[in-house]
Parts: structure tokens; sequence; C-alpha cells
């Protein structure tokens, strides 16, 4: 595990904003741009996804960021790459240590079968994905949805096969920073889940900030 | 005269894919897809979407954290995005199917195997499983926006404490069969390039066949149904799909 801590200095970020718990949030990055994700409060995943600026038909992978690196985890290191196999972003600072990518976001359909029939009108990262799609002046919707990031969440393959959801390893101050190598869309969602311990069953926001 | 599997079920159709090539069908609930590694160290990329609406598609996340594992074998079930199962996999005598690498790039393979174009090798030229799975997506309408997270039938890879991925050489035997039944009707789109992790540095990419088998509907007993409570509220979700119009 990864910790590499940054010397870039909050009052010198030239955006920064809150994103409320269970809020997305859809943000334009350039390249050389770097983004830091603050987990204020401990332990609140950050789903996230990335798409070309350019042509958001190129967009963050999962499967092309584990192989290309052979390793499931991301941390301070990992080139976040794209289904055209190119650099999107690189992770250049990391406190946390780990973040999972094979989780993917809730949605009102898995929660069902994850937890119980009934658990459909619960809120919901895909939700949060979708609306913020809608909202886009970009040509974006479901079918631009991929597996995504879960910043700070702690999802272990044991090495029997076995998939499991921890109690998060992250803490209240704790931050993971990534470069832009090329003009991003940013789309998260601050993870309203809870039915399990992803956000420490207490949903809470984020802050980010951006370096030019 | 009907012809039958040897368990007597009616085989409609027994197709051979040669290595690296990609090939699709629409499969009606009802019916079984069997991938069979004739040879032994074959690799088959599998995508599933609802053969009506394309918009719902395999779901690699909801897939596993739904069963609690990152691999597949006999009594998972592959779910949509729509909480839905698209296939169940019925019988498997391989025991783990990778599900997180995805499938190789031009890139990848010019750099492990050379660049062998069809100008000079015909048929043989060397081909991605990305490129063959966008060519064979296109015959649907599909494009690069629906090129998600796929199976990797046949391959395994293993994972260490820390994250690291390791190929699994010899993983299947020739013989090796896993057998899909579709819960819904839906849309199969399969490739058989060598798996993106696999090492071997000479191109032999190895054939599969696809057998279309008539099947039951999987009885209240079916092992797939009660591997996990969470299936049993998936095959609930498809009960409910089944009496919509296009169910």
């Amino acid at each position: 595990m990864t910790k590499i801590a940054s010397e870039r200095d909050p009052a010198t970020a030239s955006f920064t904003c809150e994103v409320p718990a269970g809020d997305p949030w859809l943000h334009e990055m350039r390249a050389g741009q770097t983004l830091r994700i603050l987990d204020l409060k401990g332990n609140q995943a950050v789903d996230t996804l990335f798409f070309n600026a350019r042509d958001p038909r190129e967009r963050y992978s999962a499967t092309d960021t584990i192989r290309q690196q052979r390793n499931l985890y991301l941390t301070a290191g990992t080139r976040l790459i794209s289904n055209l196999g190119r650099e999107m972003l690189r992770i250049v600072a990391d406190t946390c240590g780990r973040h999972d990518t094979l989780g993917g976001a809730c949605a009102a359909e898995s929660n069902q079968v994850r937890y119980a029939l009934e658990k459909w009108p619960m809120h919901s990262c895909r939700d949060n994905f979708l609306l913020a799609c809608a909202l886009s002046v970009q040509p974006l919707g479901k079918r631009d949805l991929p597996s995504n990031i879960n910043f700070f969440m702690n999802v272990p393959v044991t090495a029997s096969g076995g998939l499991s959801f921890e109690d998060g390893i992250s803490d209240a101050g704790k931050y993971v920073e990534m470069t832009a190598a090329m003009d991003v869309l940013v789309l998260v969602s601050n993870c309203p889940q809870l039915n399990n311990p992803c956000n420490a069953w207490n949903p809470t926001p984020v802050q980010m900030l951006i370096w030019d | 005269m009907t012809t039958t599997t040897p368990d007597q079920r009616p085989l409609v159709r027994r197709e051979r894919l040669p290595g690296a090539r990609s090939w699709s069908i629409e499969l009606r609930r009802g019916y079984a897809l069997r991938l069979i590694d004739e040879t032994g160290g074959a690799n088959c990329s599998a995508l599933f979407y609802n053969a009506q609406q394309h918009l719902e598609r395999y779901n690699m996340a909801d897939t596993l954290k739904a069963q609690y594992t990152a691999y597949l074998t006999k009594g998972h079930c592959c779910y949509s995005d729509m909480g839905r199962i698209l296939v169940s996999i019925a019988e498997d005598t391989c025991g783990w199917h990778d599900t997180f690498c995805g499938v190789s790039s031009p890139e990848e393979v010019a750099a492990q195997y050379g660049v062998v174009r069809y100008q000079e090798a015909r048929n043989d030229w060397y081909r991605s499983g990305r490129d063959s799975l966008l060519k064979e997506l296109g015959k649907w309408g599909l494009g690069l926006p629906d090129l998600v997270a796929n199976v990797n039938f046949f391959s395994k890879v293993a994972v260490s404490d820390t994250g690291d991925l390791q190929f699994v050489s010899g993983h299947s035997p020739a013989g090796s069969r896993v057998e899909l039944r579709a819960e819904m009707d839906v849309l199969v789109v399969l490739d058989t390039c060598p798996h993106p992790l696999d090492p071997a540095t000479t191109w032999a990419p190895k054939p599969v066949v696809c057998e279309i088998i008539e099947v039951p509907p999987a009885a209240e007993w079916d092992a797939c149904r009660l591997s996990r409570p969470e299936n049993a509220r998936g095959f609930a979700n498809n009960a409910l799909y089944h009496c919509q119009c296009h169910g």
C-alpha cells in the first residue's frame, strides 16, 4: 500500500467546492490540472468516472487500468487508462493508500438484488450519474456509464477469489490527488449508500480542490 | 431426426469458432449456449445484452458484488445493470473464469506478438480482442460506448494479497466446457482472441466450439437460484420482467 502526501497548498488552489453527501458533481478539468478529493469526515466512498472532454466516447476503463498496471487496486502512481488504452490521469498523491475499481456504483436495481426487493426507492450513485448526464451539455447517458472508481472504498479480493466489502481504510482528512493528461470531464457521485459499511453507515460531504 | 447431446437434450447447432474470431447470436430464453475449449488453453471473451433493449447489458460490478466473488463458475449468474439475470452458469468443468482483465488492444497485440497484417497473412493475421468485439458489436448497431468489462471464459488470473495479478497458464484442459443458460432473450457477443495477460509470445489463438441446446427453465432447486439469496431476488426480478411487453 503506497501512501504519498502532497505538497500542494489548499490556499493556492484555483477552484474549490464541497460536494454534499448524496450529490452528483460534473466538472471539466484541463490537461495539466490536478484534482484533490478530500475525505472531510472519513470513510466516504466517492464514485468517479472520467471522460475525454473532446470526445466522451473515450472514457475511464477499469479493465484497461487494472490490466496495464497488473494490479487490482488504485493508489499513488496508478495511471487511469481509457477504453482506448491512453492515460487520462495519473494519481500523484494518496494518503489513504488503496481505492477500489471492481465494486461499481450502487443502483436501485442492484440494491434490490443485494439487500431486498423493497430497497428500490433508496437514493443511489447510478441515479446521480444519470441525472448529471441528463443535465450535461455533453451527449451523455446510461450507455456511457461503465465500471467506475470508488475512491476511499475498500473491496479486497481474497486469494480464493472472494470479494468482500470491508470497513473503509480512509479517515477524516485523507485525500487522493490526480493530474490530468488530457482535458477530462469528471463525473462524481458522493455515495448515498446506507446498506453497507462503504460510507461507515453515514454518508458525509467531500471537498474538491483543483490546482492549475 | 433431431440431434441430441449425450444427455438427450436437443442440439440445435454446433459452431466451431477458430481462434481470434468473433461471433454473435440472439439466444432466446429456453436455450443454452455451451462453450467447449476443444484443444485446451482457449480464451473466450463474452458480452451479454438484453436482445430487445441493448442499453441493458452485462454489468461486471453488479455481478461480482451480488455474489461476493471476483470470478465466475457454476451456480453464478451474469447480471445486467437492471438487477436481472441475463445468463446463469448451469454447468462448468473449468472452475474459474476471469471477469476483470478485459480484452487486448491492437497496441498490446503488436507489442507482444508482433504485427502480422492481412496483406501478408490473409486470414491468419493477428487481431486484437478490442477490434474483434467492436466489429462484432457493429453488426447490431453497437459501438465503443457499449464495449464494457467482459467475461473471459476459460481464463484464470490469480490475485495476491496486495492485488498483483498472475495469469494461470494451463488452467483450462482440452474438453473444458461451460454452459450459459439464457434467463431472458439475450444478445451474446463472443471473441476467441488470446487472453490479454497470457504471457505466450507465439501467436496461437485457440478454437472454441459453441453448442446451442434447448433446455428447460431453471428448476426451483436449481444451483444458480439457490447458491445465494441474492440470486433468488435476481430470478424474482426476471419473473417480473417476463410478464412485461418484451420479457
